[in-house]
């Protein structure tokens, strides 16, 4: 042996010997940790380093999913606030601690029901959210100190919190005891879902006064989750999904230290969103890529110290763009398949998509089976009972450095368009439409490959028989609009309108002030029961509108 | 009865009253260079020629198209009847082409404002003869000043500045636009510089090697053209500072050259330039007809055959032009 | 009919900010050698209309993704026919079959579903002008 190999030799059995350590340590969950056929199994197979080990390629716990599997979240939002408020206490009585919130179009969009855009859209996709009235509805009777709550919210994602703090005031809960994450990636929207409603540098500012405030005053909250699922829906290859949004999360890391933040108390904070196709190495490269490039920026480049800093956290959802409205039956075996490449990359929470959303809301029983999908995974397959199962296979370890190569390619590319900041890189890659562009020349790609017929899509291109073209769809009614209107007319005859016009010309007053924080003053201004459009139209009369670049 | 049915006449007309349909369809008309754009011009031409005509040519990303929105917002505000005409490029494979300038002005602008989309391939005799047809019949309507906005490459600028009384070159900070201007040759075409997103670190640097190269250029008397040294502003297309001093600018460069007679000399050449293009146009025509004749197919026959040399053989067909 | 490129407003109306599939047929018909004028997310009935005088639009492509393409594209082909428009509404996107003849009742001239090809989303586009053209 030469002392090459011996060194290695050694510094394999060091880890190995730190991993059993932390793995005898962990809180594991009742096995037994054998196969169906009653081999029993070892918790990890393979070399250093080892789950739990920096740079988290292999996961991010000693015990993987022997602690504690995924969690499965799925969440769903529908008509108006009481709605809602009655499918939260179902989720609290039976045991649950977190509620997820969707909120419809309008709302995203930082415009009120009765916007002429609103109109079939109010109450949708979710909830809709006009006042601090329609916040009250949602939460009310529940106590926002014992619960998490996780917003999907990213444009007006500032009003939004605002409400919730007011709620959280109103019924004698202080704002340091709330606990919850709201979406508020807003670099994403500018990139993929077009969600967004000022120009990318007043919204960054937004997004520094939230960073800023939750980090002195909402030590429970986190006010971002990076999300690169849209950046696939949209059309972005998985190497493009990883660096868009793992560049994104830089961004924000950026932000917040020019602000004057911690790394290593605003690192463990950030949590990721990911999207679950169905090429299943390129995905499984991709999410074990994610937690290695995180770890290593953050050391490296960031000065975070923490392995909290370091250690990447993320969310998955399986592909909506996969599932097909031919033969809608068969999504079920695709969103099998992503589900289980979701739980070997290690994900850490799981949504499975319902057979029949390509054409619209999911039914009940459509949703029913989707999380029977990834409760087969995890229950019946056994892929929970290893962490990262894959470890050491050549072409995954393959795939995860092909992944993680791409992806330094694209940050070397964004960092020479900002001048060695990813932010900037990130601005001017906003604006130059690089990623738009990128974005639709994959997409395009992908269209012709299937055009061609050198991509086969089951049921589309291919294997057509038997699409008897039955649809059971959900379809909303006009009640909830309706009710939802006369609301925003009670509450707007109810408010002191006084009030209510003071208080949005403060703030449009101070929003033309970079120095100052405008969360206090959006927190006064919810208050008077001022709507989230008109918030947003005082704001915008000093950030302005966006329009996307035209990259095609 | 369909406005696509109309005599030709009652459709300017139309347009001329200030029917916007009818306008567009003037102007599908010219750059289609089908029977009807003669006549058309016919008509436009003793109505056009006294509006101002305003190149704005820069990079992808300069944010131009934007710019040109703010221009055109301000435009309306003093009160102007602005029409823009943005170019893009076809796809040289297809033809086809993204014509995708007018979501960015559509919002800010007035609502008087005209604003038309065109390709830059599939016109008979290039650009060189739409646009200024284009800008001919949009400033007889009553369009004044008319803005074209030109994605910076190449031959296109070039055509569009010879239409413009006024180029204005968009430069931006971080892209080395002023290097790339020079390269481009855009440094020639420009009466006035804006240097866009002047918020963004580097714009006081990009000023400065425009400047520069100003310097250089008076070295060499490559401004001779004007007698005039080009003004740099700066602006911000995001939150629309600068677009006010770009346009007084812009009327500052229109009343020096009003001044100084440069003004009507362009304008004298540029319909003299056009009549040249069409008979280029013409002639081009006239040659493949000539070379498809069947009483040439003998001579063609020997150059093929190696028997009489390429030049004879054209002086030859030459002779019949006569 | 002539040589002369067909002229599309490509548009999508209202909140909805999925635009994957009207950049794809965005695409698809420049390389079929047509002039789109593309105006993409969150346009109004009023642009719409505006794009189609100015630009001599020969047909109006929207992209629906949400279930609001039962109010939106009927009132697309309102505000076209009242501003003496006389182009064709082509709508694509994920519409449910029982849903295709209302939309047809009320005037859009042509639906792409998911499953048209580059070639289909083409053809329908010339045939829907041509028609027009009568």
């Amino acid at each position: 042996m030469t002392e090459d190999s011996n060194a290695t030799a050694q510094a394999n059995a060091e880890a190995r010997e730190q991993w059993q350590a932390a793995y005898d340590a962990s809180k594991l969950r009742e096995g037994p940790f054998e196969t169906m056929s009653g081999v029993p199994i070892d918790a990890v197979y393979g070399d250093a380093p080892y789950p739990g080990q920096y740079p988290y390629t292999r996961g991010l716990y000693a015990a993987g999913y022997r602690s504690k599997p995924w969690t499965m979240r799925m969440f769903a939002g529908f008509g108006t606030a009481e709605d809602t408020n009655a499918r939260f206490k179902d989720i609290l009585r039976n045991g649950g601690g977190g509620l997820s919130t969707a909120f419809d179009m309008p709302t995203l969009m930082g415009r009120d029901s009765d916007h002429e855009w609103a109109l079939g859209e109010v109450g949708h996709c979710g909830v809709a959210i006009d006042t601090l009235a329609d916040m009250e509805d949602l939460f009310a009777d529940i106590d926002l100190g014992s619960v998490s709550t996780s917003m999907t919210i990213n444009g007006p994602a500032a009003m939004i919190m605002a409400m919730y703090v007011a709620v959280g005031e109103k019924t004698g809960v202080e704002r340091s005891a709330l606990a919850g994450t709201i979406q508020n990636d807003i670099l994403k929207e500018y990139q993929a879902q077009k969600e967004y409603i000022f120009p990318p540098r007043p919204s960054m500012r937004i997004i520094t006064d939230m960073m800023k405030f939750t980090s002195a005053e909402m030590p429970k909250w986190h006010s971002i989750s990076i999300s690169g699922y849209h950046i696939r829906e949209a059309g972005s290859t998985a190497a493009q999904e990883l660096a868009f949004t793992l560049s994104n999360g830089f961004a924000y890391v950026e932000a917040a230290l020019a602000a004057g933040l911690d790394i290593d108390d605003f690192a463990p904070r950030l949590s990721f969103f990911f999207n679950s196709h169905s090429d299943f190495f390129e995905e499984i490269g991709k999410f074990r890529a994610a937690r290695r490039i995180w770890a290593r920026w953050m050391k490296e480049r960031y000065g975070a110290t923490s392995e909290r800093s370091m250690r990447m956290k993320f969310h998955t959802q399986t592909a909506g763009v996969s599932l097909t409205a031919q033969q809608p039956e068969i999504n079920i075996a695709r969103v099998a398949i992503q589900a289980l490449a979701g739980a070997l990359g290690g994900t850490q929470s799981l949504h499975t998509d319902s057979y029949d959303e390509a054409m619209a809301l999911p039914t009940e029983d459509a949703a029913r089976i989707a999380l029977r999908t990834q409760q087969i995974v995890a229950h019946e397959t056994g892929v929970a009972d290893v962490a990262d199962p894959l470890g050491g296979a050549p072409y995954v370890e393959w795939m995860t450095d092909e992944m993680e190569r791409q992806a330094e390619a694209i940050f070397a590319h964004l960092l020479e368009i900002g001048n060695d900041s990813i932010l900037e890189g990130a601005y001017a890659g906003i604006e130059n439409g690089y990623y738009v562009g990128e974005i639709a020349d994959a997409a395009y790609r992908f269209e012709r490959e299937v055009n061609a017929g050198r991509r086969i899509i089951v049921g589309v291109n291919d294997f057509t028989d038997g699409d008897d073209g039955e649809r059971n769809l959900l379809r909303i009614g006009p009640e909830v609009e309706e009710y939802q209107l006369k609301r925003l007319a009670d509450v707007k005859q109810r408010r002191d309108d006084d009030a209510v016009r003071t208080v949005l010309d403060r703030l449009a007053v101070e929003a033309a002030d970079p120095e100052i924080n405008l969360m206090p003053s959006i927190i006064d201004a919810v208050k008077t029961f001022a709507t989230e459009g008109e918030i947003v139209a005082s704001l915008e009369s000093v950030f302005g509108g966006y329009v996307e670049r035209v990259v095609l | 009865m369909s406005i696509r049915n109309l005599p030709i006449p009652e459709l300017f007309e139309r347009a001329v009253d200030g029917d916007r349909r009818a306008l567009g369809r003037l102007l599908t008309h010219i750059e289609r260079e089908n029977e009807h754009a003669e006549p058309i011009a016919e008509l436009a031409h003793p109505l056009a020629g006294t509006g101002h005509v305003v190149g704005i040519t820069g990079a992808p990303g300069s944010g131009k198209s934007t710019l040109t929105g703010q221009l055109v917002k301000l435009l309306g505000e003093l009160g102007f009847r602005a029409a823009v005409l943005a170019v893009d490029p076809s796809s040289p494979l297809t033809g086809g082409a993204i014509l995708g300038d007018r979501v960015r002005m559509e919002d800010v602008a007035a609502p008087e404002t005209f604003i038309r989309s065109m390709a830059t391939r599939g016109h008979q005799g290039g650009l060189a003869l739409a646009v200024p047809g284009v800008v001919r019949v949009l400033n007889a309507c009553g369009y004044n000043p008319v803005l074209i906005e030109t994605v910076g490459v190449g031959q296109v600028e070039v055509d569009v500045a010879g239409t413009a009384d006024t180029t204005v070159v968009v430069a931006t900070p971080g892209m080395g636009d002023g290097v790339q201007a020079n390269k481009a040759g855009l440094l020639e075409l420009a009466d006035l510089f804006v240097v866009n997103k002047a918020d963004r670190p580097g714009a006081n640097d990009v000023r400065r090697d425009l400047d520069l190269m100003l310097d250089l250029s008076h070295a060499t008397g490559q401004d001779q053209r004007t007698g005039l040294r080009p003004e740099i502003i700066m602006t911000s297309a995001l939150t629309g500072e600068g677009a006010p001093e770009m346009w007084e600018a812009i009327v500052r460069h229109r009343d020096a050259i009003t001044e100084n007679g440069q003004l009507d000399q362009r304008r004298q050449d540029r319909d003299l330039v056009e009549v040249r293009n069409r008979l280029l146009v013409a002639a081009e025509r006239r040659v493949d007809e000539l070379l498809a004749d069947t009483r040439h197919a003998e001579i063609l026959g020997e150059v093929a055959a190696r028997t009489r040399a390429p030049a004879t053989a054209a002086a030859h067909i030459a002779s019949a032009l006569d | 009919m002539s040589d002369d490129p067909i002229r599309v407003v490509l548009a999508k109306l209202g909140f909805d900010g999925h635009d994957r599939g009207i950049k794809v047929v965005a695409r698809i018909l420049r390389d079929a050698g047509m002039e789109v004028i593309y105006l993409g997310l969150r346009q109004s009935y009023a642009n719409v209309v505006n794009a189609v005088e100015q630009e001599d639009a020969d047909a109006v492509g929207l992209s629906m993704h949400n279930a609001s393409h039962m109010t939106l594209a009927p009132k697309m082909v309102a505000a076209l026919a009242e501003a003496d428009l006389d182009v064709p509404v082509i709508v694509g996107g994920i519409i449910p079959d029982e849903d295709m003849q209302p939309l047809a009742d009320q005037g859009v001239a042509a639906i792409l579903g998911p499953g048209a090809s580059a070639e289909d989303v083409a053809a329908a586009v010339r045939a829907a002008v041509a028609e027009r053209a009568g």
